[in-house]
């Protein structure tokens, strides 16, 4: 066990340093605090709500993510079949869910990173009012989770293609489908000729549903096992598509 | 000492046999040259000996153990260069090295000093905290080397090593795969007749995936009617 996580941590070490390597980190911490700011003070209308919460932040994020985790897990994959890297990383002694988790959790513990650098937002709602501190603690949390669940998907769909283009696309419209499942225009139009059931499961897979309980302070069990579970099952595939598709 | 046994390695992309039916053998300073013309299935029989595919059947043992059962142990024991000599080029050639230095599993001192021996042996000093993307294509393939001895493995496969290198490269690599080859077992994939010539103990031919010459190359080269490059020519037209 201590030498899988010694390798995992290998692995972690070296995605994690790559962002900072290239020109990615710095913009893409610059244009997530620039749209979560702007979204929050101008769109939300943070300061004419007059309520101490963080709702008009935390309201905005499943739309961001839905660009800005594909773009960050794009490469996970699809880099290295196209430089041919996959090959070396394969023959060495590691294993292949050492390498997909490796990467995975680089990929999230950036996006905490990211996370955490909007903080000064909290600490402006503390200053203007008496915010639940627990609720927004909550929202961090779940919106951390989501992340995951978004990198997850994107990691796993970057392992179909050499191209990073193609793997944001498609990473970004499955993210879309998984986000708009829960809104309210397409569960009315499913509920028009769907079965109950049917409505009830589309919207059980809707990060947005799950996302809009936690924003209002909820994490319950079935929440936080809904995400965890998305992004193991997208992990386990993930690791499954490493085999099938690393030669072609 | 035997240290690879591949027996009867099958391997197919759909209804093209890319190998077929191929066993080596490789011993403790044995360097074999593996010649073929382009698409024989050289590639692709280096990818399943270092476990990176998969043989449709067929079993190779590295030191007895078998690479399909303990793929980690197994591997741990070889050194690769995949064709192109990939590698990270976002990174440093040291900090590259490193990186492949602790996957391999070596502990900080070792690989302090296998990296300085590196990086000396290999001429990659000068270049140790450049970028590999700014490195030329030599230097880039001297990296490759280098990651695939960094552990000392007993066993390497390198698949096409001196490919786009000039001739004082070319010479430099071969110098060093002859110095290394005592107390290892080599594998090479070239397309080049007097490379196999210059550092190869034993020459495999092959074509369509089939072995066609298994031999010596001191005995080959016996031969006063036939030099190697007619013999490549007549037997994988």
């Amino acid at each position: 066990m201590k030498l899988y996580i010694e390798k995992l941590m290998i692995i972690f070490n070296r995605e994690f340093t790559g962002y900072f390597r290239t020109p990615l980190a710095s913009i893409f911490l610059l244009v997530f605090l620039a749209l979560s700011a702007g979204m929050t003070f101008f769109m939300g209308q943070f300061f004419q709500r007059g309520q101490a919460d963080l709702n008009s932040f935390f309201v905005w994020h499943p739309w961001l993510f839905l660009i800005l985790m594909p773009a960050i897990g794009m490469r996970l994959w699809a880099e290295e079949r196209k430089s041919g890297t996959i090959e070396l990383l394969m023959t060495l002694p590691v294993t292949n869910s050492q390498l997909v988790l490796g990467k995975f959790l680089a990929s999230w513990f950036f996006t905490l990173l990211a996370i955490i650098m909007t903080i000064p937002i909290w600490i402006t709602v503390n200053y203007l009012g008496e915010p639940d501190n627990g609720v927004i603690f909550i929202s961090y949390l779940g919106s951390w989770l989501m992340a995951g669940c978004f990198l997850s998907l994107t990691s796993c769909l970057s392992m179909l293609t050499k191209n990073q283009v193609i793997a944001f696309i498609v990473s970004t419209i499955s993210c879309f489908i998984m986000v708009m499942a829960g809104f309210g225009l397409v569960l009315a139009s499913v509920r028009s000729w769907a079965p109950l059931w049917l409505t009830e499961v589309i919207q059980s897979f809707s990060f947005l549903s799950h996302f809009k309980r936690i924003q209002y302070g909820v994490l319950d069990l079935t929440t936080f096992i809904f995400f965890i579970s998305m992004i193991m099952i997208c992990i386990s595939i993930n690791i499954f598509l490493v085999q099938l598709k690393k030669a072609d | 000492m035997n240290l690879l046994e591949a027996k009867n390695l099958y391997k197919s992309f759909g209804n093209i046999n890319a190998v077929s039916d191929i066993s080596i053998s490789l011993n403790v300073g044995e360097v074999i040259g593996f010649l073929g013309p382009n698409g024989a299935g050289k590639s692709t029989t280096m990818k399943i000996l270092t476990g990176f595919l998969e043989a449709d059947c067929g079993s190779i043992e590295i030191k007895k153990i078998d690479l399909s059962k303990d793929p980690i142990n197994a591997k741990s024991i070889i050194g690769y260069l995949p064709e192109g000599a990939p590698s990270y080029s976002d990174m440093t050639v040291k900090s590259f090295l490193y990186f492949v230095g602790k996957m391999r599993g070596l502990k900080d001192e070792l690989l302090e000093k296998r990296l300085e021996i590196m990086l000396k042996d290999i001429n990659l000093t000068e270049v140790q905290n450049q970028i590999i993307e700014t490195l030329s294509k030599g230097y880039k393939r001297r990296v490759g080397i280098a990651q695939a001895l960094i552990h000392d493995p007993d066993i390497l496969i390198l698949d096409e090593p001196t490919d786009g290198l000039d001739p004082n490269q070319k010479f430099e690599m071969r110098k060093l795969i002859k110095s290394i080859s005592k107390n290892k077992g080599i594998i090479i994939s070239t397309h080049i007749l007097e490379e196999v010539e210059a550092v190869c103990s034993r020459t495999i031919i092959i074509s369509s995936g089939k072995v066609l010459l298994n031999k010596e190359t001191k005995d080959i080269l016996k031969n006063k009617k036939e030099n190697l490059d007619s013999i490549f020519r007549k037997i994988t037209k």
